[in-house]
């Protein structure tokens, strides 16, 4: 702590306030604001000159005036202060403890921007981390040290799905690396989320036995906005340190990143900076980069983060910037889709927009099983058909469809009400969920499947028809 | 190196503002516009970018966290520099040159502003063969001798653009040297080592242009047989997030006939650039037998890294293909993505307050787009050898949406657009390349050297463009009336688009025998399918019925061809047609008894 100060403002404009220079302020240096009340403020430096600095506060300006302000420059980045105590507790959004217990007990502090992982110190993430949940392991896989998205809306189940990969994730024996330490931990980020959200994943941890392997920043739907832009970053902090350090597989969940934009625009706004897309800044991409690339694997290191982060689209559309520039820099995504959820199904993921980059690595033989790459490649062909035979029934009504089309469209409304649609509690083998998929696929004509080989078709797809023992037809 | 008339002079500034990236100064009057400068206490990476009297704004290539007014700033007096000579291949650097491996060997895993490590191998021994001896005549371009680089790239060793034209005056004899170590001398006075320096945004000159009229075979059969490239030509790779950008940029650096690969991960994943570092060397050259990384360098400045060195490691790439064609290459460019660094762009020029045009996107974007395209092309050198640069440029336009600025500027500067289709990609039809929407304007000059390799090609490439053409028309009427209302003849177009697609333009890159094709082999398949079609369209006039068609198992074959069949057994496609033209014969036989009876 430098303890050099600033009295009086220059002017306050949102989150951004400037004041006269009088000592030299590093930029990104971290300050206290004190206003009339004396209640301390932080904020970082975001412009340092010979005449001026401005700071953007992490918190509300509400009680500063211009005269009565002062700054203090505290020297440094903001710092998370790490060590194994982290686990089991619970801080605010700007890294204080909040369950009433004291501050760690640690001189390790990091900064909590971090710094790129070198490209070259990467290892390529492979092991596959079986979820339970058909939608995801058959078609769109996990992977340890992943940064796979829910794409969801206002409503539709993304919690419930990220608790339940929270409860159900695990690594199959043999692809687990041998010797590997296998202790895991979960770090929650909440940004701008409700109390109940937080109870949620709260008593879903508690249910399942993990709480204490749980470190969790909140930034509540009360807190002060600009507090979201630091939460991710002490949340990452935290899992760097338990990964990389410690030799953990660590699970992020960050919810909601549409609240962290948006704070994140808000400060944007008031810095006077011209906007791109939908008022979002120029940088929105490279920002959210600069948490999503904290997950992965590194060599010399035996632990692993695993992001979930978890984000609802403004009016369910996947190309506004938040779920566009999210899905440019992830790992692919889980898109949930309304019109299933409507339906009455869960986990209703929407199969098709839904992706995994990282799966060509993790799946196969001794992996999860040597059909697995076709039976999904084939589940997709076949249901991105009946999804455009659909559309031609809407038009041409069902009963004028040729006989194949009839089929897809039977093999779509049993794909989704069985294969995509399970219960929370439902815990599927890899197995059990490839077995499926081959199931639905002899409602088709043999022939049809031609993204599988002969070699596996032969192996694995039932001899007698799918429909064998169907039951309800809905006309 | 060429000899300096006098060494660069340095000059020392101090810092006034610093907001981000961006960075201004006081004191550095006599500075150049983009020298290099060394920024704050740490001695940052810098670059000044504009100068107003004696103050001066410089962007700074790595995270200034910290730095403060009143830090130093010195103007190194020369241009932002890359180090060229051999050790370039099978390296990874970042968007400046600094070399990931090295700076990971002294500071770690992450990135620490500051480091830096040694940008080529300096106390290396090199084998070289000199190409002159004293008396001999050099200028620009000349051959001065050769180092074995990799098991696959020859390094020649090129007499600077600069060299002034003269006699050598001394050389080395063949052996083993350093890069420090002097191999000619000129009578001029220059001494020439096995490297030298380039400033990263010139384009390094050339005699002339040559047309572009070979094709750089990638292995990918909607590229090659229907939009194809040519070696030193310019396309682009537009599409939405997981549309197959990247996928396809990595199957073209691993399987396409260039020489050198040049690969710029500028924006994108860490993970991308891991997965080419840990691929790449288990990759056999289908042509030469050798690993594909002894062809390969590597820039990675990724969506984490400082976004100013984003903006240079397109430059950074495009000059170290220049020099390799210089020596007489052919080298392919990816850059992964263009969009990022357009951003880049875009985000220092707020910075710098600059009045900003379409969607914040500087005025100068589609200049400093149409300048890196320009780098590409297929030339004469100044030492006379022929050598190219194809360029591959992903665009990531937001919402996948091609009317943005920087997908339509780049179409102005490329002549070969695969545009990538949501549609497709989600129904997992990888490549996703849209035969509706993608074009090459390389195909006519193509032309003649199919003709001479293979003069079906511009036949089948015609039948097969014209049939999807007719599918999607067709499509659009079946979406009104359903397929059952086409006649026979019409629905034999839909079945065998569905061929095509399936059996000809689908083709995964993790299918082991599939995710290369060559061109024989894409041939016969097209020829094979297209052959189908019109023995189908005689037997469907001589009255057999499509279902007929479409049940013969001779048909169903046709669309696994290009996986069960090896490039090196290409003969069993032959024989699959002659099952199928059998199978016709044998229809043909059933329905003119019928019709006689
Ligand atoms: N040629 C291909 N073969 C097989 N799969 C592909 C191919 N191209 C893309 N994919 C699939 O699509 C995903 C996204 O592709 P990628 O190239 O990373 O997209 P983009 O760069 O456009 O975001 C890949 O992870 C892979 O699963
Ligand atoms: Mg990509």
């Amino acid at each position: 702590m430098r303890g050099l100060e600033h009295r009086g403002l220059e002017r306050a404009e949102g989150p951004i306030i400037i004041a006269r220079r009088r000592e030299t302020a590093g930029y990104g240096e971290l300050v206290a604001v004190y206003g009339r009340d004396g209640a301390r403020r932080m904020g970082k430096v975001v412009d340092s000159s010979d005449s001026a600095i401005a700071v953007q506060l992490f918190t509300t300006n509400t009680g500063l005036s211009l005269d009565e302000t002062r700054i203090e420059l505290l020297g440094g980045p903001l710092e998370l202060r790490v060590g194994p105590d982290l686990l089991g507790r619970v801080f605010d959004g700007l890294g204080r403890p909040s369950d009433g217990y004291p501050e760690i007990l640690s001189s390790d502090k990091r900064d909590v921007n971090g710094s790129p992982i070198n490209p070259s110190a990467r290892v390529y993430p492979r092991d596959f981390i079986q979820t339970g949940v058909s939608a995801i392991d058959g078609m769109n896989t996990l992977i340890r040290g992943q940064k796979l998205p829910i794409f969801s809306g206002n409503g539709l189940p993304h919690n419930r799905l990220a608790a339940q990969i929270v409860r159900q994730a695990k690594i199959l024996s043999s692809g687990a690396r041998e010797g590997a330490d296998e202790s895991f931990a979960i770090v929650f980020a909440g940004m701008g989320i409700k109390y109940d959200v937080a109870r949620f994943f709260v008593d879903s941890f508690e249910r399942s036995g993990v709480l204490s392997r749980v470190v969790m920043f909140q930034s509540l739907a009360d807190s002060p906005t600009i507090e979201r832009l630091v939460t991710p970053r002490c949340a990452l902090t935290a899992a760097e340190y338990l990964a990389y350090d410690m030799g953990m597989h660590v699970l992020v969940v960050l919810t909601d990143m549409t609240n962290y934009c948006e704070a994140l625009r808000e400060v944007s706004a008031s810095r006077g900076e011209v906007p791109s897309r939908k008022g979002y800044p120029g940088y929105l991409y490279s920002d959210l980069a600069s948490l999503y690339e904290r997950a992965g694997r590194i060599e010399g290191s035996a632990g692993s983060i695993t992001q979930i982060p978890i984000l609802s689209m403004p009016n369910d559309d996947i190309s506004n910037p938040i779920p566009d520039l999210t899905g440019y820099i992830t790992e692919g995504q889980i898109v949930l889709d309304r019109e299933l959820f409507q339906r009455g199904a869960y986990p209703s993921i929407a199969v098709l927009p839904s992706l995994s980059r990282l799966m060509k690595d993790g799946i196969g033989e001794g992996m999860t099983r040597d059909d697995h790459k076709e039976v999904s490649s084939q589940l997709f062909a076949a249901y991105a058909r009946t999804k455009s035979v659909r559309n031609l029934a809407a038009i041409i009504g069902e009963e004028e469809l040729a006989p194949l089309d009839k089929k897809y469209l039977r093999f779509g409304e049993r794909f989704e009400s069985e294969f995509v649609s399970q219960g929370e509690d439902d815990d599927r083998s890899i197995g059990r969920t490839l077995d499926l998929g081959w199931r639905l696929l002899a409602v088709l004509p043999t022939e049809e499947l031609v993204r599988a080989s002969r070699a596996m078709i032969e192996k694995y797809l039932p001899k007698e028809d799918g429909d064998a023992g169907a039951e309800r037809r809905p006309d | 190196m060429s000899a300096r008339p006098s060494p660069p002079e340095v000059i020392r500034g101090r810092i006034t503002r610093v907001s981000g990236p961006v960075v201004l100064a006081e004191g550095l009057g006599g500075a150049g516009l983009f020298d290099v400068a060394e920024v704050g206490e740490a001695r940052l990476a810098g670059e000044i970018i504009r100068v107003d009297g004696g103050g001066a704004t410089i962007q700074v290539y790595e995270e200034n966290t910290g730095m403060r007014p009143g830090e130093s700033v010195l103007s190194l007096g020369k241009p932002l520099s890359l180090s060229l000579g051999p050790g370039l291949i099978g390296t990874i650097y970042d968007g400046i040159q600094r070399p990931l491996e090295r700076l990971k060997e002294s500071s770690g895993s992450f990135i620490r502003a500051g480091v830096r490590g040694e940008r080529l191998p300096l106390d290396r021994m090199w084998a070289f063969a000199p190409a002159l001896g004293p008396g001999d005549e050099i200028g620009p371009g000349t051959l001065v001798g050769r180092v074995r680089e990799t098991e696959l790239v020859e390094h020649r060793v090129i007499a600077p653009p600069g060299t002034v034209p003269c006699k050598v005056s001394r050389s080395v004899p063949a052996g083993e040297y350093t890069l420090r170590d002097t191999v000619l001398e000129t009578e001029a006075g220059e001494s020439l080592t096995l490297a030298q320096e380039w400033p990263a945004r010139r384009a390094r000159p050339s005699r002339k242009r040559l047309p572009p009229n070979e094709p750089l075979m990638t292995g990918l059969r909607v590229i090659d047989l229907l939009f194809p490239l040519s070696k030193g030509g310019c396309a682009a790779i537009p599409g939405g997030f997981g549309t197959g950008k990247t996928m396809a940029q990595h199957a073209i650096a691993k399987f396409c006939d260039a020489d050198i690969i040049v690969y710029v991960g500028c924006g994108e994943r860490g993970n991308e650039m891991t997965d080419v570092l840990t691929e790449f060397p288990k990759l056999v050259d289908p042509r030469t037998g050798r690993s594909i990384m002894e062809r390969t360098i590597l820039i990675a400045n990724t969506s984490n890294m400082p976004v100013a060195a984003r903006e240079v490691s397109i430059y950074t790439g495009i000059t170290l293909a220049e020099y390799y064609r210089d020596m007489g290459y052919d080298v392919a460019v990816m850059a992964d993505s263009t969009s990022r660094w357009a951003e880049a762009l875009r985000e220092l020029s707020g910075r710098l307050e600059e009045m900003p045009a379409e969607e914040g996107f500087p005025a100068y974007l589609p200049t400093r787009l149409a300048e890196f395209y320009e780098r590409g092309g297929r030339v004469e050198t100044l030492g006379g050898r022929s050598g190219s640069i194809s360029i591959i440029g992903a665009v990531s336009p937001p919402g996948g949406d091609f009317s943005e600025p920087v997908t339509q500027h780049t179409k102005r500067f490329i002549r070969c657009f695969w545009a990538l289709d949501r549609d497709l990609a989600n129904a997992r039809h990888y490549p996703a390349i849209s035969w509706i929407d993608s074009y090459s304007e390389y195909a006519e000059e193509l032309r003649e050297w199919w003709d001479r390799k293979d003069p079906a090609w511009k036949d089948l490439r015609a039948q097969a463009l014209d049939l999807m053409k007719r599918e999607q028309r067709l499509e659009q009427i079946v979406r009104l009336i359903g397929p059952d209302a086409l006649p026979d003849e019409q629905r034999l177009i839909l079945v065998t688009a569905e061929m095509v697609k399936n059996g000809f333009l689908q083709q995964s890159s993790f299918d082991d025998v599939d995710k290369y094709c060559v061109p024989e082999k894409q041939i016969l398949i097209l020829h094979t399918i297209m052959e189908f079609h019109r023995r189908a369209e005689e037997a469907i006039k001589a009255g057999v019925p499509l279902t007929e068609i479409v049940a013969m198992p001779a048909r169903e074959r046709l669309s696994r061809l290009k996986s069960e069949v090896a490039n090196d057994r290409i003969e069993e496609i032959r024989a699959a047609e002659r099952e199928m033209a059998a199978a016709f014969d044998g229809l043909a036989r059933v329905y003119s008894r019928e019709e006689a009876t």
